[in-house]
């Protein structure tokens, strides 16, 4: 039984549909990345996933239960914490009480203040500062933060390098990479390919609200990929 | 010497008015919603206590046991069944309902128990008049000084457990942003519920000291909620000390105006409501968001 199981999800704006059939099953301990062209749903999925946007059809079992019909704050009270698009952070609330607002997701488990602060070492000297007055980098590194506090056993990253200088990012990553030995399962979106590619094991593109490719990170090819991503269709399912 | 005592005894009006504009100043900090209904709710628990007190002998302090858990369940009410749903409609609905609950409760009090002006002083012995002479011009009520000890007591728990809990951090975030507070963990409804509760129970101390210092009918909630709004706005909506010092600035005023003419009471406290009001509304960034929605409108 896989952890995180999709199965035909279908989420919708208004008439538009944003996530069209999608399905898929993540293990303890693995890194999806999630890739593809702007509008082409992954936002959506990831807010369908975390229970912020409502599906329209399918559903999403996490551990064997089905999660589809319940409201955000019960998921992540079931281990599932979404690092939104653009962080979301409180803006005039203490770095502090931004992660111990996570609390509230009741579980226990290794991720708590300190923690975080051994994870994320730049946040050391902001703990009593206002969110809204962090860095890029600080604030990513908050909001990434206080999805951990949740003690989540699924992690949801949107985009968390969006706007931040290449050598923070590369810390990020760096950051992540120690994670994901703790069986942490990790869904990321990412707009940088390569980036994508090296800290996954597995990948999927999506385009226009469908899977359209996915595989394991060593077996896809950048060019395969390349071609699913802009909906040049000589290339079918792989793996 | 005269001057002295009006200022003291302004501030310590301002302490009432401070007490009474918290549930009314919180409501709107934490949950974007002007109640209307607000004086009429305070009004309703100094009925409440006054039945209790008349009827069962309970003194209107034993009375506010029952009373103030009592008006918590009828904020959690309001806003499960009431507020919740008005907002959904957009900013305004929630006004119009809080406007209408009010015009409900003033008419069901009027019918209850009619006309007559009813107050809690007879309850308490001689506190209600009984003072202390600070010098031979200048003495302070003991109902005064209890109540302004009351607002900075209520103000300044209100604040502490805002920033010292996590359900204070629940109620605070969920103000912010209600969608993001779901994704780890919060039930932005409860935490709603929650706040609605505890504005409502402070309201039941605005009834208490309303009933204790003068005296009240069906009709009385309306002025009530104006000296509240006046106080919120001075003191700059949204910020619980902020409220403390409107009302201490709205009392001050008023005493002053006094000392002009009888009826520069309530002149005077409405002309320093205004003069701040507009000051705000040119200057300050609440003023900016203000000009720049009704410039948006207009485009």
């Amino acid at each position: 039984m896989s952890l995180l199981a999709l199965v035909n999800v279908q989420a919708r704006h208004g008439l538009l549909q944003a996530v069209r059939g999608v399905s898929l099953s993540l293990e303890k301990g693995e890194t999806l990345a999630l890739v593809g062209a702007n509008g082409a749903g992954k936002t959506t999925l990831l807010r369908a996933i975390a229970g912020a946007h409502k599906l329209s059809g399918g559903s999403i079992s996490l551990g064997g239960v089905d999660v589809g019909a319940k409201p955000s704050y019960a998921r992540a009270a079931l281990g599932i914490a979404l690092t939104p698009e653009g962080r979301k952070l409180f803006s005039r609330m203490t770095v502090e009480e931004n992660l111990l607002l996570a609390k509230a997701a009741g579980r226990s488990g290794a991720f708590d203040i300190d923690a975080i602060m051994a994870i994320f070492p730049n946040l050391k000297a902001r703990r009593k500062s206002l969110a809204g007055s962090l860095s890029g980098g600080e604030q990513q590194a908050t909001a990434i933060g206080r999805a951990l506090m949740t003690n989540p056993d699924v992690l949801l990253l949107d985009e968390v390098s969006l706007g931040l200088a290449p050598i923070v990012v590369e810390r990020l990553y760096g950051q992540l990479e120690a994670l994901k030995g703790s069986g942490l399962a990790i869904i990321l979106v990412e707009q940088d390919l390569k980036r994508a590619m090296a800290a996954a094991t597995r990948i999927a593109c999506m385009l226009e609200g469908e899977i359209v490719l996915e595989g394991r990170a060593g077996e896809l090819t950048r060019e395969a990929i390349m071609r699913a991503y802009f909906g040049l269709r000589s290339s079918g399912r792989a793996a | 010497m005269i001057l002295l005592n009006q200022i003291l005894q302004g501030a310590l009006l301002g302490g009432y008015y401070a007490l009474v504009a918290c549930g009314l100043s919180f409501m709107f900090s934490v949950m974007r919603v002007i109640n209307l209904a607000h004086g009429s709710l305070a009004v309703l628990a100094g009925y409440a206590l006054y039945v209790l007190a008349d009827r069962f002998g309970l003194s209107p302090f034993t009375g506010m046991l029952i009373v103030a858990p009592g008006m918590a369940a009828l904020g959690w009410a309001l806003q499960r069944f009431v507020l919740e749903r008005a907002s959904r409609a957009g900013l305004l609905a929630p006004v119009l309902a809080t406007f209408g609950l009010s015009i409900v409760i003033d008419n069901l009090m009027f019918e209850r128990f009619g006309a007559d002006t009813r107050s809690l002083a007879p309850f308490v012995d001689d506190l209600a008049y009984a003072s202390w002479a600070l010098t031979d011009d200048i003495a302070i009520g003991k109902l005064a000084l209890m109540t302004f000890a009351a607002a900075v007591i209520v103000l300044g728990g209100i604040q502490l457990f805002l920033t010292r809990t996590s359900y204070g951090r629940a109620i605070r975030a969920t103000a912010e942003d209600a969608d993001t507070v779901g994704l780890i963990g919060v039930n932005p409804r409860v935490a709603n519920a929650l706040a609605a509760a505890i504005a409502l129970a402070s309201v039941s101390l605005a009834g208490l000291f309303l009933g204790l210092r003068a005296t009240f009918d069906p009709y009385s909630g309306g002025a009530q909620l104006i000296f509240a709004f006046e106080a919120t706005v001075i003191g700059g909506a949204g910020s619980l000390w902020g409220t403390l010092i409107g009302g201490i600035v709205l009392g001050v005023a008023q005493s002053l105006g006094a000392l002009i003419s009888p009826q520069g009471f309530f002149l005077l406290g409405h002309g320093v409501f205004l003069a701040v009001l507009f000051a705000r509304l040119a200057f300050d960034d609440f003023g900016a968001r203000v000009r720049s929605a009704l410039a948006g409108g207009r485009a």
